[in-house]
């Protein structure tokens, strides 16, 4: 229990560090200051809280464990390409967006694109799909830390009791510290996961008798040699991935936090440094989540580990509930708990415990970006603020805070997937999918608001057509995958053991190539705003 | 540095992402322990930095910034 304990202790104090923000805020009326901290982060808080915003549980638990499964291109999927990709979005589109959030106002992403395309209920249309996706994410907060807490404390806490101890706490500071509340608990967590992975990878490798000798003997084991490689990965399937890292910038929770900067040179150090966060965190968790297929003495990595043959061996002749079953059991999210549980000592555990609690209570921004969105694009859109004022749209905004919490978490206990394949295949295509909509709106004076509904049609369409297809074709077991239409030879639409396949690709591939074409081709054929309108965001032009 | 260099280092990156050659293979173990794929994906993220920082030095939208600054003096100046 005293890894809990610490925990816990970590717990009230980010819980204290939101508390004290609303006794610095300005009395938490003014809509501007509970939402984007007044505009006025410092170079250190930005860069940290922007980072941090965008780690979520998977970070930690679901990288480890995906590379429990799948092995070193755990990293190269879905760190090294957000190494680049992220960057570079926040780089060109974060920088204009904060740009004319200073010059007009804009406190959410619909706030700009209602303006740039003279739009109303299509910026709705974007608010409503923007707000679906982003309730996953939210789920995955909440998840991770049932999970988390319920490992730490050795299965004492339920995944129930944990994951409503972590919706409470991520309200509590969101609720009342508003943006500088969660700018300066995301700053503390940042700071704690980076601290994490060195840690966790002296304390683990001394653990486990230094990695050479586990490193030599995965080699020489043909169940686990392909661990170390990428021969189980189709270079098709790797190289979808890279696509993965366009929702970031897309997601509102990030470009909200963009807003949040003081002065525009505070992007610099963020962006030249995001990368090196990335690899600060997950390079660690990545090597530890492969390296865990190497330790014997740990009952529920062995179970995991004699799951995953039975579902390889056994798996093609299994009904689809029992293999789903199964591969419940050999998920590896909780798989770098238990490293740190068999190797830490008790004190250090509860430590990096809490480094884990960091990366699981990402969610608080995401929260706080929906509370945004529902004030700024919904409630004071339709008229609420002019006629109740402004300290009752930010009570709104906190009401709507503690009603979409609890929502999380009443599916969190119910969402059967693993926290990784939720946020992958929902919130993250759709997102990606919808990124051109910010290209289109800052960098192409042609576009339309006829586009940008396409779009958004499209990405909703889409992202349902997948859930329906993975609902009604059940994963087969690992291995070839289920091909449900071909043309002459070539596999249109497949079933894999990890999702859907196009062509090949993750259906993230085919999503953005078909929003951009959209973007283009209706924009092309409908009329374009009003030549001052465009004026404003192209003055040069 | 030109524009057009940068987009041409933005464009190498993005396609060294898919390092084929390291596809199936573990060997070398860097420092005894480390796949080289995994090595080199680290290494690259470190190359995604120093993109950033070259962006910066040599693309960084200044005008963006002076757009604020104008609008500022302006609001100032009606005030």
């Amino acid at each position: 229990m005293i890894p809990a304990i610490v925990v816990f202790i970590y717990l009230a104090t980010v819980l204290y560090i939101g508390i004290f923000a609303f006794r610095k805020a300005s009395g938490g009326k003014k809509a501007e200051d509970y939402f984007l901290a007044s505009r006025s982060l410092g170079p250190f808080v930005f860069l940290f809280s922007l980072f941090g915003t965008n780690m979520t549980a998977f970070a930690i638990l679901g990288s480890s464990g995906h590379a429990f499964t799948n092995g070193i291109v755990t990293f190269g999927l879905m760190a090294s390409s957000s190494a680049l990709v992220i960057p570079l979005t926040i780089f060109f589109i974060g920088t204009r967006v904060w740009a004319l959030g200073k010059k007009y106002g804009f406190m959410t992403p619909v706030q700009m694109f209602r303006d740039r395309w003279e739009c109303g209920h299509i910026g709705t249309v974007i608010f409503v799909l923007q707000a679906v996706l982003l309730i996953p994410y939210i789920i995955i907060g909440i998840m991770g830390g049932g999970t988390t807490l319920n490992a730490i404390s050795g299965g004492v806490i339920p995944f129930w009791f944990g994951g409503a101890i972590v919706a409470l706490v991520v309200m509590g500071y969101v609720f009342f510290g508003g943006m500088r509340g969660t700018a300066w608990v995301n700053t503390f967590q940042t700071i704690l996961f980076l601290l994490f992975g060195a840690i966790a990878i002296i304390v683990i490798g001394a653990g486990m008798g230094g990695f050479r000798s586990a490193a030599q003997a995965m080699l020489a084991s043909p169940a686990f040699a392909p661990l170390l490689t990428r021969e189980r990965i189709s270079p098709l399937y790797f190289f979808s991935y890279t696509f993965i890292p366009l929702s970031a910038i897309a997601f509102p929770h990030i470009l909200i936090f963009c807003l949040t900067a003081e002065k525009m040179k505070h992007f610099k150090k963020t962006v030249i440094f995001y990368p090196l966060c990335i690899l600060a965190i997950w390079l660690p968790c990545v090597f530890l989540g492969v390296m865990a297929n190497r330790v014997t003495d740990v009952p529920q990595i062995r179970a995991k580990q004699e799951a995953r043959r039975v579902l390889a061996t056994q798996g093609k002749a299994m009904a689809p509930e029992a293999r789903d079953e199964l591969r419940e059991k050999a998920a590896g999210d909780d798989v770098i708990l238990l490293l740190l549980q068999r190797y830490a000592p008790l004190w250090l555990a509860g430590l990096l415990g809490a480094g884990i609690m960091a990366a699981v209570m990402a969610s608080d921004s995401q929260i706080l970006a929906l509370s945004t969105m529902f004030t700024e694009d919904f409630f004071a859109f339709y008229g609420g603020k002019r006629r109740f004022g402004e300290a009752v749209q930010v009570q709104t905004g906190r009401l709507f805070i503690v009603l979409i919490t609890m929502v999380a978490y009443a599916v969190a206990l119910r969402a059967p997937e693993t926290i990784f394949e939720l946020a992958i295949q929902y919130a993250f295509s759709g997102f990606a999918a919808l990124s051109p909509l910010l290209v289109a709106a800052l960098f192409w004076r042609g576009s339309t608001k006829w586009g940008a509904l396409a779009v958004s049609l499209w990405t909703a369409s889409a992202v349902i057509a997948v859930a329906i297809y993975q609902h009604a074709v059940p994963a087969p077991a690992p291995g070839p995958p289920i091909v449900s239409w071909s043309i002459s030879g070539l596999d249109v639409l497949s079933r894999t053991p990890g999702g859907t396949a196009v062509f090949g690709f993750m259906p993230v591939v085919p999503m953005v190539i078909v929003s951009s074409l959209l973007m283009i081709v209706v924009s092309l054929m409908t009329s374009k705003p009003k030549q001052s309108t465009i004026q404003k965001y192209f003055p040069q032009g | 540095m030109s524009r057009t260099l940068l987009v041409v280092v933005v464009v190498l990156l993005y396609g060294l992402h898919q390092d084929f050659w390291f596809w199936r293979t573990a060997h070398p173990l860097v420092f005894g322990f480390v796949p080289i794929g995994l090595f080199y994906q680290g290494c690259y993220s470190v190359a995604a930095a120093l993109l950033m920082w070259l962006l910066v030095k040599y693309a960084w939208p200044s005008h963006l910034e002076e757009d604020i600054d104008e609008s500022t003096v302006k609001e100032d100046a009606s005030a």
